[in-house]
């Protein structure tokens, strides 16, 4: 027993299929109380009113478009490697969702911006890099909506995940130094344990975070079952015309 | 390896029209921003740095399709990976040759195009220096992006987008670099950080460059 045996499409699909529900389920239910609670139940901030509640959905979105492009490149590296053409398909079924929550956090974002900076886009180095890492993900999707044998874009976009990846995280420091900005630092540190976020916004948040990570997985694991399908469709009508 | 370069560099310069087409895209770009941005020496002045880098990167973008394009479709590029140069080494040397064609001229004219947008006269120096640090990552980095596509038919429009998003750390490190040159400030981050740029896609790039040959050959 390994997790390798997970790279067998008929097994991904057997036991991910009884999972989905409950994945969604839990995604939803987090959803539903982390925003429910955030945007009814949390006082208003001293200072910024009550667009301060646009951080549920701004914050986790925000995450998760950064780990979305993360897991593209592990899926990657594992295709890659180990030729799992499940990982592949993954990696494949990550990136539309992966660029909706990059626009996700942009939109809210410049929502949010507007009544507090009073403007809605500023070069700021934060919001930049995540212009960059839209980019980033159109290009990935583009590249992939080009190529049509399977295996060779699947291998190309690999390589181009792994290589955006390094000009990614050059990119963001690159801007840092390019502009000093008006976003704050951020306000959920895992490395220190420090927040600026009070405890009353902090754990609604935590829900939402939880709740976007699960919609991300059962998302994933959604779009990795059509795409599996569709290889297998297309497998079948080749044969049929052969 | 020479004697590919020497190939290249042949090519590129008998078949004209790349060679210099590129210096040529260069010069319109930077005669069309006065027209767009109006004509004071003031402003011109405080945007040269960014728009002199900006259209060398387009016109470095320019040939990128043909690094790769014109030995595939004759056939040569199969004959190369099965040459006994490994085909990292290639990929290394295309990106030579793309530079010594393109980068190296656009260097070589930046500073005549900056009398056109009225460049301070102290960031003249920092401009040759910066191109000619940065240019060769842009040419390693479009060979990547040239070996990506290079089996597509559409590829070239496919290729900026995903060449561009990769020219961001250059542009900014170069553009910088000017800029604080023609402030009187000290530019050597900059350029430090541009020729580790320059120096770690020379090293890593040729082996990501060769495995999408690879794939597109296969």
């Amino acid at each position: 027993m390994s997790i390798w045996e997970y790279a067998n499409p008929k097994k991904f699909i057997a036991t991910t299929t009884p999972l989905v529900p409950w994945v969604m389920g839990l995604a939803i239910a987090c959803l539903v109380v982390g925003l429910v609670w955030g945007f009814f139940f949390t006082p208003d901030d001293f200072r910024q009113g009550s667009t301060v509640k646009i951080i549920y959905l701004h914050v986790p979105s925000a995450l998760m478009a950064i780990n979305a492009w993360f897991m593209m490149l592990i899926t990657s590296l594992i295709w890659l490697v180990r030729r799992h053409h499940v990982s592949a398909l993954a990696a494949r079924a990550a990136a539309p969702i992966g660029i909706v929550m990059t626009l996700i956090a942009l939109i809210t974002g410049a929502i949010w911006g507007q009544p507090m900076w009073g403007t809605w886009w500023a070069w700021d180095p934060r919001l930049t890099s995540f212009l960059i890492l839209f980019l980033f993900y159109l290009g990935y999707i583009a590249l992939w909506e080009a190529i049509e044998d399977p295996d060779t874009a699947a291998d190309l976009t690999s390589v181009l995940c792994i290589v955006g990846s390094v000009f990614a995280v050059l990119s963001r420091y690159a801007v840092n130094f390019w502009n000093q900005g008006l976003h704050q630092g951020t306000s959920v540190p895992v490395a220190t344990g420090e927040r600026t976020v009070s405890d009353v916004f902090f754990v609604p948040l935590v829900i939402c975070m939880v709740g976007f990570g699960v919609l991300f997985l059962g998302l994933v694991l959604i779009r990795t079952q059509t795409e599996i399908r569709a290889r297998r469709m297309k497998a079948l009508e080749a044969r049929m015309r052969s | 390896m020479i004697a590919l370069l020497r190939r290249d560099l042949a090519l590129a310069v008998r078949a004209g029209g790349g060679f210099g087409l590129g210096l040529a895209f260069f010069l319109i770009v930077v005669v069309l921003v006065p027209f767009g941005v109006g004509p004071e020496a003031e402003l011109l002045t405080r945007i040269a740095p960014g728009i002199l880098w900006v259209a060398a990167l387009l016109a470095a973008l320019l040939s990128l399709d043909r690094i790769f394009a014109l030995d595939f479709e004759d056939g040569s590029l199969p004959l190369l990976a099965t040459s006994p140069l490994p085909l990292e080494g290639v990929a290394l040397v295309k990106g030579i040759a793309h530079w010594v064609t393109t980068g190296l001229p656009l260097t070589l004219a930046a500073p005549v195009l900056g009398f056109l947008l009225n460049l301070a006269p102290s960031a003249y120096l920092w401009l040759l220096l910066s191109l000619a640090l940065g240019t060769p990552a842009l040419s390693m980095i479009g060979t990547f992006g040239a070996a990506l596509t290079v089996g597509l038919r559409r590829g070239g429009l496919l290729m900026s987008l995903l060449v561009l998003p990769l020219y961001i750390p250059t542009l900014i490190f170069g553009a910088e670099a000017v800029r604080r040159g023609a402030d009187g400030l000290d530019p050597s981050t900059s350029l430090l950080m541009l020729a580790g740029i320059t120096l770690g896609s020379f090293a890593l790039l040729p082996f990501a460059a060769s495995l999408a040959l690879r794939v597109n050959l296969r």
